[in-house]
């Protein structure tokens, strides 16, 4: 067979703008033996990409733990696997859209949606909800917001109005219910917004599919969407790249997705495997073509063959270079047992998809790339997909932070209004209701929500079937990161666990989306080696092993690099789903118990730093600086293990940790997610010496809020001395006005719904008024 | 009494509809294909709610063209019971088998809430195990669910009293057209539900199938799922007693 010659010569200038390095090519050419052509460079650029080869994060991901009891899949196939009794598994990784999600909210968010799902049902699950987890700049200017223009602030909206419309336009056609996650701001994310999806599926464990071709001789099937010109190059130059001014030419980089396409994908794939005829399958995600035919081919130690002529194709003229490289959505790329491939067809054109043999697998561990018979590319499998470059790249801790020596928060003294701060504060955006945002997801399509936005810490989905439920929440304080990389990563870790508890779940295994700038400087390795080690430590502590997810670095903008942002996806088992708490106090007169169990606040000066990192010190005095609060794992796991009994023993009938916003706040959200209570609460009995807004707005980790009839206090405390952690009665259940006292003077005294009303209307009038 | 809940490729609520009728109401139904051009062996066919054929276009505007939606007309002519849930609704309106059609919502955004109505009329089989003037709460999940029909139509519909649901708030009293907490999309007279002139079709925005269970926030909706069963009993004995009393 003849090669193909491209009338376009390959030369170290041309790869250069392909994204690669001089190193890198020389590696290529090393591998072919010879120069490569147009298109074999094509195809080494997106591989080799940052964005799918993680060669700046791969030696330091290795330091994190990826086994544990339940875990029957780690990272390194389409997503993570663990058992969840009953003979099921769940299925599940979070994967970030950030770049395209800028240069295109709508559609960068719906197909960031899209991959996620395919990554769950391309391993035989079904999905069964999915969790967002979103950045983005303010959303009007004021304290905390820099110095954001009305022109920024104007555009932040119209991302935010943008990514939530893509996500909502995705998942409710598909019908995978949308049921958390998490929505913050900050200055930082303004021209980087940060669009993280989790998606879970469920499978019977046997019925796993995994992507490893079989099988020589066996036909390689393309079913799905047709090929286009749409998203080349997504990979490499859109998520493997910082932003310039010109970023906005890069929009049709973006590909387009079709829900109702990727539904009928969904049931015919899951049907097709029922067949028994499918011997490997895999998504068409980025470098489409490309990674999934060398991926399959690689991790089955095989090669293969395909024919681009066969590709269904949507435009005229596609060269061998723009259908390898295409990032078109909902394709997939299957391997079927030859001779029964007839049954897989039938499937897919009963579905009305297109299933073409497109090729075959052969025994010369080679992806081998025809055009009408011509050989378009020639390269072996596992080089392209496993021996691309690996990077330990320089790390250096970066000179102090301005912001960590920037002024701490000086205490409020007397006569300042804290109604009025509290006010404020829960009308912030990271606080405020997210109704306005969550009621555009269908959050109860498939029937099996128990607990859903704003219900509850985490979301819980029952298990048909069975008795058991799944939580899941994600987590992760992008400014704490950025003040300590390391105790970010824990902390992110732990409100994660923590979450998951408080629905009575235990915390089983997570997976994580590691947020980065530029990883070509140093001290942003350096934010992402700290950001891994602080991972690493508290998923071991807490026992939550990372079975997958994804890395994004490039998020900058013109040189400014985004807060670095660990995010961490947590699911917890729940082995009764009647036993799920939602975080609404149920009863008037029941009793409000703070649980706590960590140490007790340092000195003056520890506390104005930790205290300086707060929603509140940002909100109420403009200052981001000092460092996050110090975290103790071990009373992080005593908590976790006190939440899980109270619910099992149904003891406590709400629970809610205390996180964003601190004690004032998470006992306010309790009575807003109720059926209108309020709260009287006395605080600072115990803490004589402190001041009073540590206290009511501090966010020291490791504690909960709960609340329980007066007939089960004594099972309470003795649970949670079981687990040596502190259960203080701090109030009561009430109507009408919501009452804070601090050493017996009255410091909040409002209208729960008046303060309901401010909490609830932010977003909104934020977002329609302008 | 056997159910049939008709599947269009992307149908997304037919398994919660199937769900809800097996395991909570205990009767037996089957799936049907879009492409089915039979359904006569059923006593009450579900359209479930979804995007059945992506509705890229306008809701349901391909879907009624399917083999199964001239089978549906056919039974329904015959007086057969259906029942079109969201995307299902809009399908029967498309299709002719109910007036009027669907606007989007008023703010233009997809919404998914609990939200409350009032059953207006029992005299159908689709609610005669409900009270008149019985508040359900009943979740939403769509974006074009203002309905909206010509003044003529409206009459008609009022005089023949087929607006079987109105949105309404919690504590029944009547929502304006453009009171968004009660009557979320804006429908015309906050319609959220209507039933043919025979009253053996009916179509609503709202979810009753996943209204079926307490643990997920209220089981409301089972009663027009228990008036189906109820009245397809009685029509059955009423049936069987018919030849008797000729005979007699």
């Amino acid at each position: 067979m003849a090669m193909i010659d491209t009338e376009i010569k390959v030369t170290p200038q041309l790869a250069a703008e392909h994204g690669l390095t001089p190193d890198e090519y020389a590696r290529i050419q090393k591998i072919l033996g010879r120069d490569p052509n147009f298109t074999e460079l094509g195809i080494f650029s997106v591989m080799w990409s940052e964005h799918c080869s993680y060669k700046s994060s791969r030696v330091h991901l290795k330091r994190l733990p990826t086994s544990g009891a339940h875990v029957v899949q780690g990272p390194g196939e389409n997503a993570g696997v663990v058992d969840i009794g009953d003979g099921l598994v769940a299925v599940f990784k979070i994967e970030s859209h950030n770049h395209p999600s800028f240069v295109e909210p709508f559609q960068g968010a719906a197909t960031g949606v899209g991959g996620i799902l395919r990554d769950i049902f391309t391993m035989g699950a079904r999905p069964i909800a999915v969790l967002d987890s979103l950045r983005f700049g303010p959303l009007a200017p004021g304290p905390g917001a820099g110095n954001a223009t009305e022109e920024e602030v104007a555009r932040n909206r119209h991302i935010l109005d943008g990514v939530v419309r893509g996500i909502a336009f995705y998942g409710n056609c598909f019908g995978v219910p949308t049921v958390g996650g998490e929505v913050l701001f900050e200055p930082c994310y303004s021209n980087n917004p940060l669009v993280n999806a989790l998606a879970l599926g469920i499978a019977r464990r046997e019925d796993l599919f995994f992507a490893r071709a079989r099988g020589e001789g066996n036909p390689v099937i393309y079913v799905g969407a047709k090929t286009g010109r749409d998203g080349i190059h997504g990979a490499s130059l859109l998520a493997s790249a910082e932003f310039s001014e010109e970023s906005q030419q890069k929009r049709p980089n973006v590909q387009v997705g079709d829900p109702f396409m990727e539904k009928l994908l969904l049931e015919a794939c899951l049907e097709a495997m029922q067949t028994g005829a499918v011997v490997a399958i895999q998504d068409m995600g980025a470098a489409g073509l490309t990674s999934s035919s060398s991926e399959m081919a690689s991790r089955g130690g095989l090669g293969i063959e395909i024919e681009l002529a066969r590709v269904p194709q949507r435009e005229s003229g596609m060269t061998p270079y723009e259908m390898m490289l295409s990032e078109s959505q909902e394709r997939m790329l299957l391997v079927a047992e030859r001779g029964r491939e007839r049954g897989v067809f039938d499937v897919f054109h009963k579905w009305g998809l297109d299933a073409v043999e497109v090729g075959k697998v052969t025994n010369d561990g080679k992806l081998r790339v025809l055009h009408h018979g011509q050989v378009a590319a020639e390269i072996p499998a596992h080089a392209l997909a496993e021996e691309g470059p690996r990077y330990e790249r320089p790390v250096a801790a970066p000179q102090a932070s301005p912001a960590v020596s920037a002024p701490l928060v000086e205490f409020t003294r007397r006569g300042t209004d804290l109604t009025e701060n509290f006010r404020r504060l829960l009308a912030s955006p990271a606080i405020a209701s997210k109704y306005w945002i969550t009621e555009q997801y269908d959050s109860m399509v498939r029937t099996n929500t128990r607990v859903g936005p704003g219900s509850g810490d985490a979301a819980v989905l029952r298990l048909k079937g069975t008795k058991r439920a799944l939580a899941l929440s994600t987590d992760g304080n992008g400014r704490w990161a950025f003040l300590s990389p390391r105790l970010g990563a824990m902390h992110a870790v732990a409100e994660a666990a923590r979450n998951v508890a408080c629905t009575g779940a235990r915390p089983v295994a997570a997976t994580n989306c590691l947020n980065f700038g530029n990883p070509e400087k140093p001290e942003v390795m350096w934010q992402f080696t700290q950001a891994i080690d602080g991972t690493a430590e508290a998923c071991r502590v807490l026992e939550t092993p990372i079975t997958g997810g994804n890395v994004s670095f490039y998020n900058e903008t013109l040189g400014k690099p985004i807060y670095p942002t660990p995010v961490l996806g947590v699911l917890g088992l729940l082995e009764n789903s009647d036993n799920a708490l939602g975080s609404a106090f149920r009863n008037e007169g029941d009793a409000i118990i703070l649980l706590e169990a960590g140490g007790r606040a340092g000195s003056f000066e520890h506390v104005k730093r930790e205290f300086s990192s707060t929603e509140y010190s940002k909100t109420i005095h403009g200052i981001v600086a000092g460092a996050p609060p110090a975290i103790d794992l071990a009373a992080e796991k005593r908590l976790i293990d006190c939440l899980v009994k109270l619910a099992a023993e149904r003891a406590a009938v709400s629970a809610h940790d205390v996180s964003d916003g601190g004690l004032a706040v998470t006992i306010a959200e309790s009575c807003f997610a109720s059926d209108g209570l309020s709260a009287q609460v006395s605080l600072g009995a115990a803490h004589p010496d402190a001041p009073v807004e540590p206290i009511l707005f501090g966010e020291r980790g490791a504690r909960a809020v709960v609340s329980a009839s007066r007939d089960s206090l004594a099972q309470v405390s003795a649970i949670a001395a079981q687990y040596d952690v502190a259960a203080e009665q701090i109030g009561r259940v009430t109507h009408g006005a919501f009452q804070i006292e601090f050493r017996g003077a009255p410091v909040i005294n409002e209208d729960i719904s008046l303060l309901r009303r401010v909490w609830d209307k932010s977003l909104q009038e934020a977002l329609e008024s302008a | 009494m056997k159910f049939g809940v008709v599947v269009f490729p992307g149908s997304n609520c037919d398994d919660d509809a199937y769900q809800a009728i097996r395991t909570v109401v205990g009767q037996p139904v089957e799936f049907i294909w879009h492409q089915s051009e039979e359904v006569s062996r059923f006593d009450a066919i579900i359209l479930p709610g979804g995007f059945a054929f992506g509705d890229y276009l306008r809701t349901g505007a391909i879907a009624r063209f399917s083999p199964v939606m001239r089978a549906v007309e056919r039974f329904a002519r015959s007086g057969g019971l259906v029942l079109g849930i969201c995307n299902g609704f809009q399908i029967l309106l498309e299709a002719g088998l109910l007036p009027g059609a669907m606007l989007r919502n008023k703010r233009l955004r997809f919404l998914c809430r609990q939200v409350h109505i009032r059953v207006e009329n029992t005299d159908t089989p689709f609610t005669c195990a409900a009270r008149r003037g019985q508040v359900l709460e009943i979740p939403i999940a769509h974006m074009e669910g203002n309905y909206f029909c010509d003044a003529a139509a409206l009459a008609e519909l009022m005089r023949n009293e087929q607006i079987i649901f109105r949105y309404v708030h919690p504590d029944g009293t009547s929502a304006a057209v453009d009171d968004f907490d009660a009557n979320p999309n804006g429908a015309l007279d906050a319609i959220a539900g209507i039933c043919n002139r025979e009253r053996n079709v009916l179509g609503l925005m709202p979810h009753p199938e996943r209204a079926a269970e307490l643990p997920l926030g209220s089981s409301d909706g089972l009663v027009i799922f228990r008036s189906i069963v109820e009245s397809l009993s009685l029509a059955a004995s009423k049936a069987k007693s018919v030849p008797q009393a000729v005979s007699a």
